[in-house]
């Protein structure tokens, strides 16, 4: 009698000392349901950049990043041109967080000798959990863009003013999973002097792409920019004539601080005007450039009060 | 035999009845520092830690939302969230466990006492059993236990990739620091 009375105190005190600790685990997890948190959706893209234009990707507050990219000739030249590389060229640019919201960034670009500024900033950021949670990201990036190249007519009274084009987008972002995420990119282009007389000066893109993670540290991305048939201009074109829509992928390969990104574009320039509105090369002709984005970057501000 | 049982239950269950032995807290801390020879410090913070503590059978937990360890460095935070831990696959750590030596602590009285503490840990989906020496301090009515112990990363299936292996040590460091108040 007595052996069963200790053996079942034994047997519950065991039991509830098991039991007593997932009651425990339980009283947090009651209590961590009664504040939930908002969980944002961090890591779309790899980086600011999903092959030629912006991804919904910041840099954080107080880091630089510097950029490279270079695009080669194109791949159907042949041997003689080593399928393109013997030509370049190439975009260096540097790009700094003001805010977690908020970046800032100029280049220069070989191609027609230009300089570009821009901005982006996080309007609305995906989340879950909490309140006002959103399903999607939007981002609004500006870029304005200078061509330096010498005068075509240097006669002619030339204005400062005509060198200089803007292209306004906005970007809406998805992660769909850990893997998946895509992006539109609704874009106008605005040209302050237009190439030829009948060539618009405002063309409008609708941009779509995504990622496709392979492995963690790496990712195949495409991105689409289609021209819209829009004029606002009576008798002009909606683009500028003979130009194709920019067509890209690529890979994303991340090695700690640095992102590579490799691609294969029908674009020459790296800027929105360029390869937006300018592309010439027929994708599927094989009018290829080969290329690379290479990105590092330097924690200038080190986040001295960690968020709570 | 009626009687026996219900005395057995009445007396296992009055050691657990009462919340005067129940401590929580939600702003716990823990931290984590790789101890390589790396110019840049690989460590982060978490002060949002909560775990909860029963003074009487020394039983104890832990849960941490794994998002919540802050780097200095923003992409080393992605970087620990994306490519090692795994954050949305596996967003909560936990402890579960128990302060083996509880009778040696006087609650009653201000005093830092030394301690053990063995339990499941889970992290990066892995459970692994770990043991660690630590203290509890108690001061005029309240508690704080504090912890220090290292890890394998190989335990718990997180992988370094060779490129980083100079970066990021194969052991860390574990500091937990918590400060416990009753549970009303």
């Amino acid at each position: 009698m007595k052996k069963l009375f200790l053996a079942l105190v034994l047997l519950t005190a065991f039991g509830i000392k098991l039991y007593a600790q997932d009651d425990l685990m339980k009283m947090l997890e009651e209590d961590s349901k009664k504040e939930k948190k908002k969980d944002y959706a961090t890591a779309t893209f790899k980086t600011s950049r999903l092959i030629n234009g912006h991804s919904i990707e910041n840099v954080a507050a107080g880091v630089l990043d510097v950029k490279i990219s270079h695009r080669f000739g194109m791949v159907n030249r042949g041997s003689y041109e080593f399928f393109g590389l013997d030509q370049a060229t190439m975009r260096m640019g540097l790009d700094y967080g003001i805010s977690n919201r908020l970046m800032v960034g100029f280049g220069r670009s070989t191609f027609q000798k230009q300089y570009d500024a821009f901005y982006k900033f996080k309007i609305l950021r995906q989340s879950k959990g909490g309140r006002g949670s959103s399903p999607i990201s939007i981002s609004a990036v500006s870029t304005v863009m200078l061509k330096t190249l010498k005068w075509e007519d240097p006669k002619r009274q030339n204005y400062y003013t005509s060198r200089v084009s803007y292209a306004h987008q906005l970007i809406i972002a998805r992660k769909f999973s850990e893997s998946v995420s895509f992006q539109l990119m609704p874009s106008f282009i605005h040209y302050n002097l237009a190439q030829g007389a009948t060539d618009p000066n405002d063309i409008f893109a609708l941009g779509g792409g995504g990622r496709i993670k392979l492995s963690k540290r790496l990712s195949f991305n495409f991105e689409y920019y289609h021209i819209l048939p829009i004029s606002l201009v009576a008798g002009e074109g909606y683009r500028i004539p003979g130009t194709k829509n920019s067509i890209a992928v690529g890979f994303d390969i991340e090695t700690g601080g640095h992102v590579f990104q490799l691609q294969f574009t029908n674009s020459t320039g790296m800027t929105e005007k360029t390869f937006i509105t300018e592309t010439t090369g027929d994708f599927f002709k094989g009018d290829i450039h080969f290329g690379f984005n290479l990105s590092r970057v330097f924690t200038i501000k080190n986040r001295k009060s960690k968020k709570h | 035999m009626k009687k026996i049982i219900i005395s057995a239950l009445f007396i296992t269950s009055a050691i657990f009845a009462g919340a005067q032995n129940i401590y929580m807290t939600k702003t716990g801390k823990v931290s984590f520092y790789s101890r390589a020879k790396s110019p840049e410090k690989v460590e982060a913070d978490n002060n949002e830690v909560s775990s909860v503590l029963n003074t009487q059978t020394g039983d104890m937990v832990f849960a941490i939302l794994v998002k919540s360890f802050h780097f200095e460095r923003a992409l080393m935070e992605e970087h620990f969230n994306e490519n090692y831990v795994e954050s949305s696959k596996y967003p909560k750590s936990t402890f579960k466990g128990s302060i083996t030596n509880i009778s040696t602590v006087n609650f009653s009285k201000d005093g830092t006492y030394p301690v053990t503490v063995e339990g499941d840990l889970t992290l990066h989906g892995v459970t692994k059993k770990v043991s660690s020496k630590g203290s509890v301090t108690v001061k005029a009515g309240k508690i704080s236990a504090y912890s220090k112990f290292e890890i394998k990363l190989k335990d718990f299936n997180v992988s370094i990739p060779s490129l980083v292996a100079d970066k990021i040590s194969e052991e860390i460091d574990i500091t937990v620091d918590c400060k416990y108040e009753l549970k009303s």
